[in-house]
């Protein structure tokens, strides 16, 4: 019996939550999207979602030199994201190329999970943005899947209800504000989110809308909360926990970043949806937002 | 009405349900009592018996003059039969007094009552505490005199003791609330009485509805202490949680709970204090919960501290065949045992937890995905990973920078971690590290 025993520091028992487990746990938020993307935009929309899934798992297998291609889901959910932000029907090598890209450049020339600095699936979707501006913003409109453009580089007002179902072109999971906020509740449901990033971004994101876009309009400021790609961006980019603060006051710090910086690129850069870039440069800025904003420690005495 | 409660903390199952409805039984005298000179946080005893000396129950056999200690007594009558190194829960073999037990439970003559207890000063108090060798019985075991000496520019205004067993598993101080809340409340109002405090609580969190009635009507009439019902959350009992959660008073960092006005005493200790000061007797036995799908018939025993654990053990139906893991005290922040040979139980032994392989897993340290939930769990609102990564690289400056130094050690950041990174023992090793430089430059 003796020599059997294990001897190990405390605490003892642990928590059954593992990396795989809060991955899992992000790829069920993120099935409502996958299927209003469906729904939506029909058969070439689920190709597009699995060659990248696809694609992003095989990749970080091969890196890991890892059997088992799901792993600890990460890549998945690199995978699954980034179609998200693809267009309706994008050239399969197009999805692959992504794909490869964010869990390559993205996440393991950093030294793979834990230690990218920037968002691996917006990484993908940065370079295939500015690689192939023309496939990239190839939109079509729901159901009858004609070609069109999204409402915020069209001057018609899709109204507010098809904004908030998703009933409108754009990229994939970007549509529908329904679908996104589902999967929201899950994960915060499951604390794998906190309120601070997404409320924040989204709060910089309408005050900006409602007061710089052609005057004062409450209206507007909320048509460019559910436009594009802002709330697939806050529930599920701008959180991702790799490559934002860990500290409160910093997490609220970046979540404003956001959404000041998508804002800024609307309504005054040369792109009309600035999520992308937004969320990319205040990854940029997570160390040092970090250590500006340790929180007070218990009995912290002034100095 | 809202539960009082602290920042951070985590909610790990309960398993109290194996014992909290157990009364607490008394456990077999040893045959061989295995009393350790050094029980406590402070200098170790010196013997003040020889080998071949026959020695009473009660009398004091080792003894230190340094103020941070506590003397230690026989818990049986017999003799004794050598003065060697036994084993302790910290891994380090300690001096101890075996002592073969007669079996006749002679009381030694100082042992004698205190009929006018209730009119002693605070100093015949005190003294009378630390003869009796009292220590926190919660665990951390710092001598109980010491705590109720405070300086003399820090008045003390809140005693507060401490019931709130968060430990998971452990039910010792459940049941002492149920089966002895006239003698607590009885030893809350020596210690207020000793360090002259006006005001004082008794802190049990939810989980222990029955505890908690009991105490209420302990102290009714008593219109200086509260009964105060705390939400359940881990590590509610810790001290500087407990007084910021009651007080709201942060203990500064660095500094004890006295620079705050207050003072923690676990409920185990006060009974102790109202035996010591009424009866006489001194600290030598305490409340075990012997408990964990490791042991065969988990349970609630008085044990006379010098039992070997697998004595106790034995009185508990033994092992299970699948044990893997024996740990003095509770899950969260107790200490695990290579072995039982030669380990006595002492005076902070609050429980003899066995589990088994269900519980115990060896998990793979992966690397830090920054979800960021040891900085939410942590009560003390450090950084457990940047310091998990600054000790990895052998940063201990950094991990300094971390706040490491201010670490309770309540193992929530460990518990949580989906990475399964072992961040308590990073933070531990930080500390043991920033400790050793800072007395290298000394």
């Amino acid at each position: 019996m003796e020599n059997k025993l294990i001897v190990s520091s405390s605490p003892h028992i642990k928590s059954p939550e593992s990396i795989k487990s809060v991955m899992s746990d992000v790829l069920v938020a993120l099935f409502p999207a996958v299927l209003a993307a469906v729904i939506f935009f029909g058969l070439p929309a689920l190709i597009t979602i699995l060659v990248c899934t696809l694609a992003a798992m095989l990749t970080e297998a091969i890196i890991l030199r890892n059997k088992n291609i799901f792993g600890d889901g990460s890549a998945a959910v690199t995978g699954v994201i980034l179609a998200l932000t693809l267009p309706p029907n994008p050239p399969w090598w197009l999805c692959v190329v992504g794909s490869v890209a964010a869990i390559t450049i993205g996440k393991h020339v950093f030294g793979g999970i834990g230690n990218n600095i920037f968002n691996p699936a917006l990484v993908g979707r940065a370079l295939l943005l500015v690689s192939w501006a023309g496939h990239m913003t190839n939109w079509l409109t729901p159901v009858e899947l004609t070609a069109t453009a999204t409402p915020l580089a069209s001057s018609s007002h899709p109204g507010f209800f098809n904004l908030f179902v998703g009933a409108v072109p754009g990229s994939l999971g970007e549509t529908s504000a329904l679908a996104l906020l589902l999967g929201a509740a899950w994960l915060f449901y499951k604390g794998h989110i906190s309120w601070r990033i997404p409320c924040t971004f989204l709060a910089a994101v309408f005050v900006m809308g409602s007061l710089l876009d052609g005057g004062f309009s409450l209206s507007q400021g909320l048509f460019h909360v559910l436009a594009g790609g802002v709330m697939l961006g806050a529930f599920f980019m701008a959180t991702d926990m790799v490559t934002s603060p860990v500290t409160p006051r910093g997490q609220l710090i970046f979540g404003l970043g956001c959404g000041v910086m998508t804002m800024l690129v609307r309504l005054y850069g040369a792109y009309p949806e600035g999520v992308t870039f937004a969320i990319l440069l205040m990854n940029a800025l997570v160390p040092l937002i970090d250590n500006m904003t340790l929180p007070r420690k218990y009995g912290e005495v002034a100095k | 009405m809202s539960l009082k409660t602290f920042k951070g903390g985590v909610h790990p199952g309960y398993h109290k349900s194996a014992t909290e409805q157990k009364p607490v039984v008394p456990a077999k005298p040893p045959a061989v009592a295995i009393i350790p000179l050094s029980q406590h946080i402070g200098a170790p005893c010196e013997p003040l018996v020889a080998v071949g000396d026959e020695v009473k129950m009660g009398q004091k056999i080792g003894d230190s003059k340094g103020f941070v200690s506590a003397p230690v007594h026989a818990s049986v009558s017999g003799k004794v039969t050598k003065i060697a190194k036994c084993n302790s829960a910290l891994g380090r073999p300690v001096d101890a007094v075996f002592i073969e037990n007669d079996y006749q439970d002679t009381w030694h003559e100082s042992v004698q009552p205190h009929p006018d207890w209730e009119n002693l000063t605070a100093d015949e108090l005190k003294k009378i505490v630390r003869e009796a060798g009292i220590v926190g019985m919660g665990g951390a075991t710092f001598p109980t005199h010491v705590k109720l000496s405070p300086p003399a520019d820090q008045k003390i205004d809140y005693v507060l003791v401490n019931g709130a067993e968060c430990e998971p598993y452990l039910t010792a101080d459940h049941r002492a609330m149920l089966e002895r809340p006239e003698d607590i409340v009885c030893g809350l109002k020596l210690a207020m009485k000793i360090v002259a405090a006006p005001k004082g609580f008794i802190a049990i969190e939810d989980n222990k509805p029955d505890a908690i009635e009991a105490l209420q009507k302990a102290v009714a009439g008593e219109e200086n202490i509260e009964v105060a019902v705390l939400h359940t959350k881990y590590p509610q009992g810790a001290e500087k949680q407990l007084i910021k959660v009651l007080t709201g008073r942060e203990v500064p960092s660095g500094g004890l709970p006295a620079a705050v006005g207050c003072l923690v005493q676990n409920a185990g200790t006060c009974i102790a204090i109202a035996d010591a000061v009424r009866k006489g007797l001194p600290l030598i036995e305490r409340i075990v919960t012997i408990t964990g799908s490791g042991i065969k018939e988990p349970q609630n025993m008085l044990v006379r501290v010098g039992t070997p654990v697998a004595e106790v053990v034995e009185q508990c139906g033994g092992f299970t065949a699948n044990l893997r893991k024996v740990i003095i005290g509770g899950p969260m922040m107790g200490l695990a045992q290579p072995g039982v040979a030669d380990l006595p139980v002492t005076k902070g032994t609050s429980g003899i937890l066995c589990l088994t392989d269900k519980e115990v897993t060896i998990d793979e340290i992966h690397p830090c995905i920054r979800c960021g939930k040891c900085v939410d769990v942590c009560p003390v609102s450090i950084m457990p990973l940047f310091i998990g990564s600054s000790v990895e690289q052998g940063l201990y400056d950094r991990a300094e920078k971390y706040n490491a130094l201010d670490c309770i050690e309540c193992g929530c950041c460990s518990y949580i971690c989906p990475a399964k990174r072992p961040l308590t023992q990073w933070i531990r090793m930080a500390k043991g590290e920033i400790a050793a430089k800072k007395a290298a430059a000394k």
